[in-house]
C-alpha cells in the first residue's frame, strides 16, 4: 500500500471516528451523571439531522451565502435537538431516577422507535433517503492517489474542536464542575447547594445538541440523511461508550476511533485475507472484535477505577 | 293503463338494475415498492397498474368491472411475504402485478405457488425469480438480468475499456448481478480488479473506495439500487475517483437523478425493453398517462406494469374470475401484441425480451445511448 493510499485511508478512520466519537460522548455524559443508557440517543441524531434539512428548506429562498444558510442550519438543528433533550430529562428521566434502570432503558428504546417511525410517517416523503444540501466548499487538494477536500477538512477539524471544547466545559468551567460533582457523587453536590434538576438538564441538552451535530456533520459528508441513519450510529456510539469506559470521556473517544479504526481494517483486510468474504462483513469484524476485547477488559479500556467519571 | 304504465316502470327498474349490476367487480392485486428508497419505481408501476385497470373500467365490451387493490412490499423480502400472503389468501383477488425487487419476488414466489395465485412479475429482474422453480403461477412480463447484463458487458468493452471493479449489494439481486456481469465481461475480454459486497443499508463505502481507487479502474459496476448507488457515487467523488460509473437497471429512476444532481452526468445504466418514445405503444401509453394526472412519472418499468395488469385483465375476460382458470390462459401467452411488443411466455413463464436498452445520465435526464452527446463523442465519458 502507497503512502498516499494510507493517508487516505486513515482521513476516512478519522472522519467516521470522530462522528462515532461525538456520538459516544454523548452516552457516556448521560451515564456519567445520572447512571443511565438513553436508548434513543441515535434517533435524537436523527432528528437533529432532519430539523437541519428542514431549516435549510425553509431559508433556501432567504439567503443567498452558503455560510450564512450553514450557521442557520446549525443553530436550529442544535435548538432543536437541545430542547428534546431537555424535555426528555425532565418528563421520561427524572421521573424514573428511582426506578430500576432497566425502565429507563426501556423507555429511552420505545422512544427513540417513537421519533423514527414518527418521522417516517409524517416527515414528507419521509420514509425515502433525503439529499443533503451541500453547503461546504468542495475543492480540494490531490496529492497522487490521495483527495483531501475542503468540506472533509472542515468537518473533521470542526468535530475535533468540538470534543476538546465539551472537554474544556468539562473540566474548565464552572459547569463543568457541577456536572462532574453530580457525577461523583449527587447526594453530596446537593448537600453543596447544586442544583441537581438543572445540572442533569444541561447534561441532558449538551449530549442531545452533541447528536444533532453528529447527525449533521454525516448529512453534510454524506450528502443524505434518511429516518433509520440513527439505528446503527446509536449501537456503534454506544459500543465504542461502552468499550472506552462507560462514563469516561477520554474512554468515549478512544472507543469512536477504536470503531472506525476496526471497520476500515476490517473493509480493507477482510477481503484480501479471505477472497470470499465481501467487505459487507466490516461490521461484523468490528463487533467481534469490540467483544473480545470487552471480555479481556470487562470495564472498558479506561476503566472508572483508574480515572475520574465524566 | 295503470297497468301499462306500471309495467313499464317496473321495465324502466329492470333495465336501470340490469345496467347497474351488469358487471361483477373483479379485484387484481398491484405489489410494489410504494415507501422506502425505491418507492419512484413503485409509484411508478402502481399508478401504470391503475391506468390498465381505468381504461379497461372505461371500455364498454369489457364483461367485468376490476378493482385495483394496492400493497406496498418495502423492498424488504420480509415485509414482502406478509403482504403476498395477505394478498394471495384473500380468496376475492384474481391475480396479482407484483414486485419491483428481485430479492422480495424471490422470497414470494412460494407464496403465490402455495395458494394458487396467478401472478405477473412487472420489475424484477432475478433470473431464479422465473427459472429457479417450476412454478406455473409466476410470470415475468419483462426481462432478466441475464440479457441486461450480457449487454452491459459487451457495450463498454466494445468502447474500449479493460478494468472493472465490481460492487455489488449483498442481496440475491445483488449477487445475480455480479454473477452474471463477470460471467460475460470475462467472456468479452474485460478484466476484474476486484469484487466488493456491501451490505444493501450500508452508509459509508469510503474504505471500499479508497482500495478501488488503488486498483485504477477504468469501469465502477454497480450492482444494487438507486439509494446506495447514490451514497457510492457521492462518496467516489469525495475521493476523487474518475471511473465511469456503469450501473444496472437498478439505478434507472428520476430519483438517482434528482438525489446526485450534477454528479450524475455520465451515469450509466441497462434496461430491458425500450424507452416509451420507442415501444410500439409508447406514445399512446404516456399520452393516457398524463391524462389522468397522476402527480409522479411511470418510471422506467411503468410500461410493464400497464402491460402485466392488461394481459392478466384479458386472461379473466377469456377464462373468467378463477384463479386456476387464468393461470392456465397466462401460460399459453404467445406472440400478443402489448404496448411493449409482442409478448410470449418461455417454458417457464418468462417473456422473450430481445431487446435491451443503453442509458447515459445526461443534463439531468436519462437518455438513450444512441441519441446521446456521448455516442456523437461530443462529452466523454468518465470526466
Amino acid at each position: 500500500m502507497s503512502f498516499d493510499i494510507f493517508l487516505q485511508y486513515l482521513l476516512n478512520g478519522l472522519m467516521l471516528g470522530v462522528i462515532y466519537a461525538i456520538v459516544a460522548v454523548g452516552f457516556t455524559l448521560y451515564f456519567g451523571v445520572l447512571d443511565v443508557i438513553k436508548f434513543s440517543h441515535g434517533d435524537i441524531l436523527m432528528v437533529g439531522a432532519f430539523a437541519g434539512l428542514t431549516a435549510y428548506i425553509g431559508i433556501a429562498g432567504t439567503f443567498d451565502s452558503p455560510w450564512l444558510q450553514l450557521l442557520v442550519l446549525v443553530l436550529i438543528s442544535l435548538s432543536v435537538a437541545a430542547f428534546l433533550g431537555a424535555v426528555i430529562a425532565r418528563y421520561l428521566i427524572l421521573p424514573l431516577q428511582k426506578a430500576p434502570p432497566i425502565n429507563t432503558l426501556l423507555v429511552t428504546l420505545m422512544l427513540g422507535l417513537a421519533l423514527r417511525e414518527a418521522v417516517r410517517l409524517f416527515y414528507p416523503n419521509g420514509s425515502n433517503p433525503k439529499p443533503f444540501p451541500r453547503l461546504l466548499p468542495t475543492d480540494g487538494i490531490v496529492l497522487g492517489d490521495f483527495t483531501l477536500r475542503s468540506d472533509s477538512l472542515i468537518l473533521l477539524l470542526t468535530g475535533i474542536i468540538c470534543i476538546v471544547a465539551v472537554q474544556r466545559l468539562i473540566t474548565r468551567s464552572k459547569i463543568g464542575l457541577a456536572i462532574r460533582a453530580v457525577a461523583q457523587d449527587s447526594e453530596t453536590a446537593r448537600i453543596m447547594g447544586i442544583n441537581f434538576r438543572q445540572i442533569v438538564l444541561i447534561t441532558f441538552m449538551l449530549g442531545s445538541a452533541l447528536a444533532a451535530l453528529a447527525g449533521l456533520m454525516n448529512g453534510l459528508y454524506y450528502n443524505e440523511v434518511n429516518f433509520s441513519m440513527g439505528l446503527l450510529l446509536g449501537v456503534i456510539g454506544f459500543s465504542a461508550a461502552v468499550v472506552g469506559g462507560l462514563g469516561n470521556f477520554y474512554g468515549a473517544i478512544v472507543g469512536g476511533f477504536l470503531f472506525a479504526g476496526l471497520q476500515t481494517i476490517g473493509a480493507v483486510l477482510l477481503p484480501a485475507i479471505l477472497p470470499d468474504v465481501p467487505s459487507a462483513y466490516k461490521d461484523v469484524f468490528a463487533f467481534t472484535v469490540i467483544i473480545i476485547i470487552m471480555g479481556l477488559k470487562p470495564t472498558g479500556l479506561i476503566s472508572e477505577k483508574s480515572s475520574e467519571r465524566v | 293503463m295503470k297497468s301499462i304504465v306500471s309495467a313499464l316502470v317496473l321495465a324502466l327498474c329492470s333495465s336501470l338494475s340490469f345496467t347497474v349490476s351488469a358487471k361483477d367487480t373483479v379485484k387484481i392485486a398491484y405489489i410494489g415498492p410504494l415507501t422506502g428508497g425505491v418507492s419512484a419505481n413503485g409509484i411508478g408501476g402502481r399508478n401504470s397498474a391503475d391506468l390498465a385497470v381505468r381504461m379497461r373500467n372505461q371500455d364498454p365490451n369489457a364483461k367485468y368491472k376490476y378493482e385495483l387493490v394496492t400493497a406496498d412490499d418495502e423492498c424488504k423480502p420480509n415485509v414482502g411475504v406478509q403482504v403476498a400472503t395477505k394478498i394471495a389468501s384473500d380468496s376475492s383477488i384474481i391475480a396479482g402485478v407484483t414486485h419491483y425487487c428481485s430479492a422480495v419476488a424471490m422470497s414470494t414466489v412460494d407464496v403465490y405457488h402455495k395458494f394458487g395465485l396467478p401472478v405477473m412479475v412487472w420489475g424484477a429482474v432475478l433470473p431464479e425469480i422465473t427459472y429457479g422453480n417450476d412454478f406455473k403461477e409466476v410470470h415475468r412480463v419483462n426481462g432478466t438480468m441475464i440479457n441486461q447484463n450480457e449487454v452491459a458487458a459487451k457495450f463498454l468493452t466494445g468502447l474500449g475499456y479493460k478494468k472493472w471493479v465490481i460492487i455489488h449489494d449483498t442481496t440475491d439481486y445483488g449477487k445475480g448481478h455480479n454473477k452474471y456481469f463477470t460471467q460475460f465481461l470475462t467472456k468479452n475480454g474485460g478484466q476484474i480488479l476486484g469484487t466488493f459486497g456491501v451490505t444493501a443499508d450500508q452508509q459509508d463505502f469510503t474504505a471500499e473506495l479508497t482500495k478501488i481507487k488503488e486498483l485504477k479502474p477504468e469501469v465502477v459496476y454497480f450492482g444494487g439500487l438507486t439509494p446506495i448507488g447514490i451514497r457510492i457515487r457521492t462518496q467516489m467523488d469525495r475521493l476523487g475517483i474518475k471511473a465511469v460509473f456503469e450501473g444496472t437497471s437498478g439505478i434507472k429512476s428520476d430519483a438517482y437523478i434528482e438525489g446526485l444532481g450534477k454528479l450524475s452526468e455520465g451515469s450509466l445504466s441497462f434496461i430491458e425493453g425500450a424507452p416509451w418514445e420507442k415501444l410500439p405503444g409508447g406514445l399512446e401509453f404516456i399520452a393516457k398517462y398524463n391524462q389522468q394526472k397522476y402527480p409522479d412519472a411511470p418510471e422506467a418499468y411503468g410500461p410493464f406494469a400497464y402491460t402485466a395488469a392488461n394481459l392478466i385483465m384479458d386472461a379473466i375476460e377469456k377464462a373468467g374470475p378463477n384463479r386456476k382458470k387464468v393461470m392456465d390462459v397466462l401460460n399459453k401467452t404467445n406472440n400478443v401484441e402489448t404496448i411493449i411488443g409482442k409478448v410470449s411466455f418461455d417454458d417457464h413463464r418468462q417473456n422473450i425480451v430481445p431487446l435491451i436498452s443503453k442509458y447515459v445520465a445526461q443534463d439531468g435526464k436519462w437518455v438513450v445511448w444512441e441519441d446521446s452527446l456521448y455516442a456523437k463523442k461530443q462529452r466523454k465519458l468518465g470526466q
